[in-house]
């Protein structure tokens, strides 16, 4: 079976570098699947998870914003953050997930609405692609 | 002359003070070699956003207000020093070098604006009452993306709001362990994309070309102000190194000629006590 050449970049380095059947990732406009030959494409990605398909086996990898760069044979995610997930830290996630929680509660400026709206956003993701 | 228990206690102080220096010396250089490092695997990243920002850049005629000149008020200096001392020049020739352009440049305060990140160039600049808008203190030694995201994305929201018509960024260039270059760059507008790149695929873009450069110029703009910031980190210890080197050195010298001294005084006292004894013989006699 023919594979892809993905890599997931951070700025802190890269995540994942690997060779999978199909990727599985969230664009702004609803989900889009990978196979090999796709033509090439460049797509945002929202706050959500990226599915990497190998012999039945998923892989999930928690990313935060950044786009997807694909090309017949390879694929490259370039995100500001992403975390496979085994390595996503549970507590830290749960701690932000609280306190977003609690700043949307507390109704404040539009602005901080905002941030702690998408903080919560990805405090979900990370939870749960830690579960998966 | 000092006395023999002078520069003795003087060779004392100085060889713990090299030996201070010496692991200071030894610590740094194994930061900046992790400084290194991290500078290198954030390449991979920068490199692929800047080969598809300037290919959609190239391609197509969408435009994007970080991608125009616009007409200059206010200016922002980002600029890049450490937060502690003892490293050789690192500080102040950054921190020269911006006050120079903003001398040139800027009659009055309102002109620009800065963000300081390192407690070195805040306090340079709240001493001189500097308008300083932002500021990161007691960043860490190998620092994250996550921990300037902040920072950064409030930087980039400025210029797209238009509080600031250009960015410009001060900071040490590291070429080697034994070289660092003082480098200030314009950030935004976003101007000089190498568009030579070899990826001459045409891309499909979903949804929009408008849409992408709207998520990626930010998140390049951002990703630059990172780049400068390992860089800098890196050159900071660097400099650290080669300071304590020098200052380790110097210590070997001087050790070496108060040695010197104690060895004559000593010597001296040596033919002074026989000669007084010599004299009194002569006398008795």
């Amino acid at each position: 079976m023919k594979t892809l050449d993905v890599s997931v970049v951070t700025p802190d380095g890269p995540v994942l570098e690997d060779n999978f059947e199909m990727v599985v990732c969230k664009a702004e406009n609803g989900e889009i699947g990978i196979l090999p030959e796709h033509i090439p494409l460049v797509a945002p990605l929202t706050i959500g998870d990226v599915r990497l398909k190998r012999d039945n086996n998923t892989e999930y990898i928690a990313v935060n914003g950044g786009f997807v760069e694909v090309r017949p044979d390879k694929v490259t995610i370039l995100a500001q953050s992403a975390e496979k997930s085994s390595d996503i830290d549970v507590d830290r996630a749960q701690k932000a997930k609280n306190r977003a929680e609690d700043r949307l509660q507390s109704k404040q400026d539009h602005v901080d609405f905002q941030r702690a709206e998408l903080a919560l956003k990805r405090a979900m993701n990370r939870l749960k692609v830690a579960q998966k | 002359m000092a006395s023999l228990r002078d520069i003795k206690q003087r060779i004392d102080s100085t060889e713990k003070t090299q030996h201070i220096t010496k692991a200071m010396q030894m610590v740094s250089a194994s930061k900046m070699a992790k400084a290194e490092l991290n500078a290198r695997s954030f390449v991979p990243y920068s490199e692929k956003l800047q080969e598809v920002v300037a290919h959609i850049a190239s391609s197509t005629d969408a435009t994007h207000p970080m991608l125009q000149k616009r007409n200059v008020k206010k200016t922002g200096y980002v600029i890049i020093t450490s937060d502690r001392g003892l490293a050789g020049a690192y500080n102040s020739n950054v921190l020269r070098s911006f006050y120079q352009t903003v001398q040139e440049r800027h009659k009055s305060k309102d002109e620009y604006a800065i963000i300081a990140i390192g407690r070195v160039g805040y306090e340079f600049c709240t001493k001189r009452e500097l308008p300083v808008i932002k500021s990161i203190l007691g960043l860490a030694d190998q620092p994250n993306f996550a921990d300037i995201k902040k920072l950064a994305t409030e930087t980039v929201q400025m210029y797209t709001d238009e509080e600031i018509d250009e960015l410009v960024i001060f900071y040490n260039h590291y070429v080697s362990a034994i070289s660092q270059v003082v480098t200030s760059k314009t950030l935004l507008p976003i101007t000089d994309m190498e568009t030579g790149s070899s990826s001459t695929s045409q891309y499909e873009y979903e949804p929009s070309e408008e849409a992408i450069l709207e998520v990626l110029l930010p998140q390049y703009a951002e990703s630059l102000i990172y780049g400068s910031l390992l860089d800098g980190k890196a050159s900071e210890h660097a400099a650290r190194m080669t300071a304590m080197k020098s200052a380790t050195d110097n210590a070997d010298e001087l050790i070496e000629d108060l040695s010197l001294a104690y060895n004559r005084a000593r010597q001296a006292g040596i033919t002074q006590e026989i000669t007084e004894i010599i004299g009194g013989v002569a006398a008795l006699e």
